[in-house]
């Protein structure tokens, strides 16, 4: 049989490894550790067709990510799709006339919200909207039209 | 005629009873299932008051299911690796290997793996333990003098074997990703970046890892509950101590399959 203390030192060795376990697959697998802390603001943007955009979908600008969509909602009056995002709050210089669209990383990748920043001296900031938007590219709409296009020729 | 017409009738009633009896005989024994598992939570709290009889139990429960739940998980986790790789590279997509192997480990095999082996490991033995108590009469010399068995004896190995199995189920998906990782990126060429990142970016803390932890904590307690209850039921002879361990693995694996059946439903469908 083991002595008292050794069996402790197992115990307890035991326990660490499993913890461990579990910050490894928190941190190291999982998003954990790109969750970002709340603050931060939100701005929104209509899109005619949001396609395949997801909450938590990334909003890059340049190619780099800069914060994420928080909520995807369908406007009642005007038909559109209402999409809020969250930008982290040291990005808060993005000039009020960007434009956004919502783009496919890679031909079958996730879709993603793209920001192509304008000239205004003015700053988006909290609770304010993007005007000119670009919809995403639905794949099967552009096969049909060029289907379309094909029989008429 | 006559005759042959009483035969079938009494057949008939035989048959009937019977099945009455293993009927009523399973409820009995669900009822002082529930009964004794009210009795096991009921003593959590003075248990709890007594760490050294849990750290005892966590041992023989916990440290010493390590090794067999490494080892399995770093051949099912390599096995993921190359049977994944083969498949994805068809379409061109082994970058998404790390994607597939830690999904497949953190919500499905990590815990229902790590169940069954737990339920051969170290339910069996708690069975096992708890059978040869009762037939050796250990059990009713304790009530002899006063001591509660319920409280001395089970509490101690419940709380170890739900607090164990969250932990063993832990390193078994962290050592099958590892595995994943040593086949894939290693040996086969996988891109160590694009396994990695791929597998962050997918596997969502909340709905995948929250929820795989849940479901071991889930069969943590059903298999602890099992066994024991198998072990304190035991028909006291050495066939009845034997029976009861075959049935605390058989019981065990069909309750953790179905429970993970209900649980993936639950979780991740839309019901």
């Amino acid at each position: 049989m083991y002595n008292p203390k050794s069996l402790d030192t197992l115990v307890g060795l035991f326990v660490i490894i499993g913890i461990g376990a579990l910050f490894f697959i928190g941190m190291k697998v999982s998003n954990l550790a790109s969750y970002s802390n709340n603050d931060g603001y939100t701005i929104t943007a209509r899109f005619e067709n949001s396609g395949g955009l997801k909450v938590r979908s990334p909003v890059s600008v340049a190619g780099v990510r800069i914060g994420r969509v928080t909520a995807i909602d369908f406007d009642n009056e005007n038909y559109e799709s209402v999409v809020q995002m969250q930008i982290e709050p040291q990005y808060n210089t993005l000039p009020d006339d960007s434009s956004a669209s919502i783009f496919t990383a890679g031909l079958l990748g996730e879709q993603y919200i793209g920001l192509q920043t304008g000239a205004s001296d003015e700053f988006l900031t909290h609770n304010s909207e993007i005007e000119i938007t670009q919809s995403a590219i639905v794949l099967e709409e552009i096969i049909g039209q060029f289907l379309f296009s094909e029989k008429e020729n | 005629m006559t005759y042959s017409h009483l035969g079938q009738n009494l057949k008939m009633i035989t048959f009937l009873s019977a099945i009455g009896q293993s009927v009523i005989a399973n409820l009995t024994k669900t009822g002082r299932g529930t009964l004794f598992l009210k009795q096991t939570l009921s003593c959590t709290f003075s248990v709890l008051c007594h760490p050294r009889l849990i750290i005892k139990q966590l041992f023989s429960v916990g440290v010493l299911t390590i090794l067999i739940v490494t080892i399995s998980g770093l051949f099912v986790g390599m096995v993921l690796g190359l049977q994944g790789y083969y498949i994805l590279s068809d379409f061109g997509a082994e970058e998404t290997l790390g994607v597939m192997i830690a999904a497949s480990l953190v919500r499905e095999l990590g815990p229902v793996v790590s169940a069954l082996l737990f339920a051969g490991r170290a339910g069996s033995s708690l069975t096992a333990e708890i059978g040869l108590m009762k037939a050796t009469e250990q059990l009713s010399g304790m009530e002899m003098m006063a001591v509660d068995p319920i409280q001395r004896i089970i509490c101690p190995r419940f709380l170890a074997g739900c607090l164990s199995m969250p932990l063993l189920a832990a390193i078994f998906s962290m050592v099958g990703i590892l595995g994943g990782q040593l086949v894939g990126v290693t040996l086969l060429g996988v891109d160590e970046g694009a396994f990695w990142s791929q597998m962050q970016s997918s596997i969502d803390f909340y709905d995948d890892i929250l929820n795989g932890v849940i479901k071991s904590l889930v069969f943590g307690f059903v298999v602890t509950w099992i066994s024991l209850f198998e072990g304190y039921d035991a028909i006291p002879t050495s066939e009845g101590v034997s029976r009861a361990t075959t049935r605390t693995v058989v019981y065990s694996s069909f309750a953790i399959l179905g429970m993970d059946f209900i649980l993936t439903a639950l979780m991740f469908g839309d019901i």
